[in-house]
């Protein structure tokens, strides 16, 4: 048993099942998305689109995806490459900061998305 | 000998295959500190190349089996110069043996009522050779070795047994009492020399197939227990009798199990003819091992042997059909396919008889311990001293191995002797420590290999010394021819101890390795060759054309081959069973 | 004549390891890696690898030739060979002792890891436990496993994580008892197993597969294991 506080659910188990999750409510978001745009889209419809309720919470529920999708892939990338057993306590510094850099970037597009969201 | 380390245990185990670990397990399970050390991580070793399976009267295939029919076939086998109490003990004990294998993980194949597969071997039979062939040889498909040496790793890491992993054991440590008190071995890694005392110390160190040029056996079969033995002055028993497995991968010395035989595959000659019905009309392929490889050497020199050279027959295998091949012999397809080019499904397979297991030994008793003859002629302990596996001679093999046995042999006589030490110990074992002078004497060979300076080369005097034994020392043997062999390896014996180490280094140096394998390689061939030429008769594995009959009223015997002054003694055979009538020597035939 | 190019590094003599070039003559023979090794090994005695049972049973001689891991005894050199060349590497991802010689350290500790033993809380009974021919078929591509390492070092996730990372071999060997229907310690060996790193460092990414000289499958172990972890938790 490996045991790590920065993973995403702290159990192998759970993160693989939230990756696939995630993958596919980012898969079902994009594809609407695209269709949506293949149809022919303009200023007014896709205002229309964005301003129901659903399409919001969708919308939501695809942006929160992103950030757990994101972080258990990048999360997976940085215990890859930083580690202290390739560079030294140096990897453990490294691996601190690239993951609160990416924590903090993930809280911003998900603040700034809901503002989007819900601002207009 | 300031410098030397020394490490202490309660018992030592030299070699790390299926009967050193087996004994580890025993004495691990007790509580004692225990080390094995061996100079391959422990599955690499050659149990692991063991196929067709484990002889033992289950009762599985046959719920009527009884170990006194297996303890008959098994003294058959051995031409009647296998220990009787040993092989008793061995057959009696056996089904335990197996069980406890089992219960540790060991993969057996299956019958439909879930019991282990028993598949027929060479030389088996019921009701005392008048029931016909039995099926007594317990499978894992055909990679039983392998089974049992990872089970058996298994249950060392559990009940954490130490390991010396890439340690080579150079020689004996013996004290001013004679007694062993432990060994000198080299770490691979680094090169560093120390001292591993020991209250008991197990040779489990296996055989020494790469004596001869064409064998099954690893490249590590170099018999450096026996060349240890030997060296320290202890002598080796029925050393001469050396088994050739009739199936062995023309050209490549690869092994083809048995099992195949037992399986239904049969020998064919260049005509297509089954020859083995002309050899042994009863039990045809399934005779003793010594029968079969001795018919197909009579058919390679009639002229029909098979290929351009007419140097091998066939064993045939496609009637089987695919599904029996690959869910009952699936590692011999593989192999087949890899060195012979030759898939069993569709095409016979090429074999030749090939040097595959050495049934002499260190002599033991049914405990494992060593055994010498004092000045009166009577058995004595050597204090200190184990052997069990094939580098020991219970002897329960006597002339010639039965298939199947060589596993039950390593099982029963491994766990035998690790209960023996773990009783010994309880009880105390006092042995005076080995004096300065005493470890100079252990040490002294490798410092002479250290500081080597001129000398041939290694590789090519190991090949000469295996040509020698392949070409004198055969499956047929002859008096002047033997003597030429001898004289062969007089010479060679100067050589050999003065062969140049070019590599001086310490990390994982090979080349040292192999050069003090090499004297050992040496000290069994030569062992082999004198004791030989010295057997006046034909039995078991060992058959000359100068003395065609089997002689019981001068060779009945085990062989003793002393080292000191290279002179072959006599042993009596034990025909005193504990539980059974003994069984009178009788002409054998299949 | 062959053309070989062998990695060669001795800690004692060498600042670091170097590629050398060396003629083998092989008399026309398609021979097996191994052969080639032993001459090369005959005309200069401070080559090592390691090397056993020769006919692809006891794991000892996996190396890296021409770039893909393998066993050397069972691999003919028609098949590595490219435009007469010949490249002997030794695994990668361990550190190397000397030459060809990797120190397994790690691996072997990620196979202990498992508890690669049977677990049984049951007392034993006289004879053999029973088991039907289609429960012991399950361990069939399991139990088989040699511990070469060739699977292991040739996976980036092992190569990364050798100390977190079980790998395929050990994990192929974790499935083999929970595979077994006489292993009673499923419930503690998955608990074991259920962390971010043990099991799902596994990508799929299928290198273990390629290159098994057993033709084992560790990715479908591996998807067992993940299947049976997923079962107990949801």
């Amino acid at each position: 048993m490996v045991t790590s506080v920065t993973s995403m659910g702290r159990s192998g188990l759970y993160d693989w099942l939230m990756q696939r999750v995630t993958a596919v409510i980012l898969l079902a978001y994009f594809l609407l998305v695209g269709w949506v745009l293949i149809c022919g889209v303009d200023y007014a419809s896709w205002k229309a689109l964005y301003a129901q309720t659903w399409m919001r919470v969708f919308s939501l529920l695809a942006l929160l995806s992103l950030g757990i999708h994101a972080w258990i892939g990048l999360w997976a990338v940085v215990t890859d490459y930083l580690t202290e057993r390739l560079m030294g306590t140096t990897g453990n510094v490294l691996r601190l900061l690239a993951q609160i850099v990416c924590a903090i970037i993930m809280f911003t597009y998900v603040v700034w998305g809901i503002q989007i969201l819900w601002g207009f | 000998m300031a410098s030397l380390r020394t490490l202490s245990f309660d018992g030592v185990i030299v070699g790390g295959g299926g009967a050193g670990m087996r004994a580890a397990l025993q004495l691990a399970q007790s509580g004692y500190k225990t080390a094995v050390i061996s100079k391959v991580f422990p599955t690499r070793s050659h149990t692991v190349s063991a196929q067709g399976g484990i002889t033992c009267a289950i009762a599985s295939d046959d719920p009527n089996d009884d170990w006194r029919w297996h303890m008959y076939d098994t003294v058959k086998g051995s031409d009647y110069i296998g220990d009787q109490d040993a092989i008793e003990y061995m057959c009696s004990v056996g089904p335990e043996a197996v069980f406890e294998l089992e219960h540790m993980g060991l993969p057996f194949s299956r019958t439909e009522a879930g019991r282990i597969y028993q598949r027929p071997f060479g030389g088996q039979s019921k009701n005392f050779g008048e029931g016909g062939q039995a099926a007594r040889t317990c499978a894992a498909a055909d990679r039983t070795g392998h089974a049992l040496l990872h089970t058996l790793y298994q249950g060392n890491m559990k009940n954490q047994t130490v390991f010396f992993n890439e340690w080579y054991a150079t020689d004996l440590v013996k004290n001013q009492d004679g007694a062993v008190v432990g060994v000198i071995a080299i770490c691979m890694e680094t090169g560093e020399t120390v001292y591993i005392k020991s209250k008991a110390t197990v040779f489990a160190t296996g055989g020494a197939g790469r004596i001869y040029a064409s064998t099954t056996n690893a490249h590590i079969n170099t018999g450096d227990g026996i060349g240890m033995a030997l060296r320290a002055g202890f002598p080796v028993q029925d050393i001469e009798m050396w088994q050739f497995h009739p199936t062995g991968i023309h050209g490549a010395g690869v092994l083809v199990t048995e099992g195949c035989r037992g399986e239904g595959g049969y020998l064919i000659n260049k005509d297509g003819e089954r020859f083995m019905e002309r050899y042994a009309p009863n039990a045809k392929d399934l005779a003793g091992r010594d029968v079969v490889a001795r018919s197909m050497v009579l058919e390679i020199i009639a002229g029909r042997g098979c290929g351009p050279e007419g140097d091998h027959v066939f064993l045939k295998l496609d009637h089987l059909g695919e599904d029996v091949l690959e869910s009952r012999l699936p590692g011999i397809c593989e192999l087949s396919r890899t060195f012979a080019h030759a898939d069993p499904v569709k095409e016979p397979v090429p074999v030749v008889p090939t040097c595959h297991y050495m049934m002499g030994g260190i002599p033991t008793n049914v405990h494992g311990q060593a055994l010498t003859i004092d000045a009166s002629g009577k058995d004595s302990v050597i204090p200190g001293l184990y052997a069990c596996g094939e580098v020991a001679c219970v002897s329960v093999h006597g002339a010639n191995r039965l298939g199947g046995n060589s596993l039950l042999d390593l099982v029963v006589f491994g766990r035998a002797s690790g209960l023996h030490i773990e009783r010994a110990l309880r009880e105390g074992i006092d042995l005076r420590d080995a004096s300065e002078s005493d470890l100079e004497q252990a040490m002294s060979r490798l410092d002479k290999v250290n500081n080597s300076t001129g000398g041939e080369n290694v590789a090519a005097l190991r090949k000469e010394l295996q040509n020698t034994m392949q070409n004198h020392f055969g499956v047929f043997r002859n008096g002047e021819f033997m003597q030429e062999g001898i004289a062969k390896l007089a010479d060679l014996r100067g050589r050999i101890e003065g062969a140049r180490l070019d590599d001086k280094s310490q990390a994982y140096n090979t080349a040292r390795i192999e050069a003090l394998e090499l004297h050992n390689l040496f000290e069994v061939a030569e062992a082999t060759a004198i004791t030989a030429e010295e057997r006046k008769e034909s039995r078991g594995a060992h058959a000359r054309d100068d003395f065609e009959e089997r002689d019981d009223e001068n060779w009945l015997c085990h062989s003793l081959y002393f080292p000191t002054d290279k002179r072959v003694g006599k042993r009596a055979v034990n025909f005193e069973p504990k539980t059974v009538d003994t069984f009178q020597p009788k002409k054998r035939t299949y | 004549m062959l053309q070989v190019s062998i990695y060669r590094y001795n800690p004692e003599t060498d600042a670091e390891p170097y590629m050398q070039d060396v003629q083998v003559d092989t008399g026309g023979k398609d021979l097996m890696v191994l052969d080639v090794m032993e001459l090369i090994k005959a005309q200069d005695t401070t080559f090592a690898y390691r090397r056993s049972c020769r006919e692809g049973v006891c794991g000892s001689d996996g190396v890296n030739m021409s770039g893909k891991n393998g066993l050397a005894c069972i691999t003919p050199v028609s098949q590595v060979v490219r435009n007469n060349k010949l490249v002997l590497r030794p695994l990668p991802g361990l550190p190397v002792i000397r030459d060809l010689v990797v120190d397994m350290g790690m691996f072997y500790a990620q196979y202990e890891k498992v508890q690669p033993y049977l677990q049984n809380n049951t007392p034993a009974p006289a004879i053999e436990r029973l088991q039907s021919p289609e429960d012991r078929a399950k361990l069939d591509g399991l139990y088989e496993c040699i511990l070469c390492a060739c699977c292991s070092t040739s996976c980036p996730s092992f190569w990364w994580n050798p100390d977190r990372f079980i790998g395929p071999a050990g994990l192929l060997q974790a499935y083999r008892f929970l595979a077994d229907t006489r292993d009673t310690a499923t419930e503690e060996r998955l608990s074991r197993l259920d962390d971010p790193f043990s099991v799902f460092r596994c990508h799929g990414i299928q290198n273990c597969v390629n290159v098994c000289p057993k033709g084992l499958n560790p990715t479908r172990a591996i998807g067992h294991i993940r299947n049976m972890l997923l079962s107990r938790a949801t």
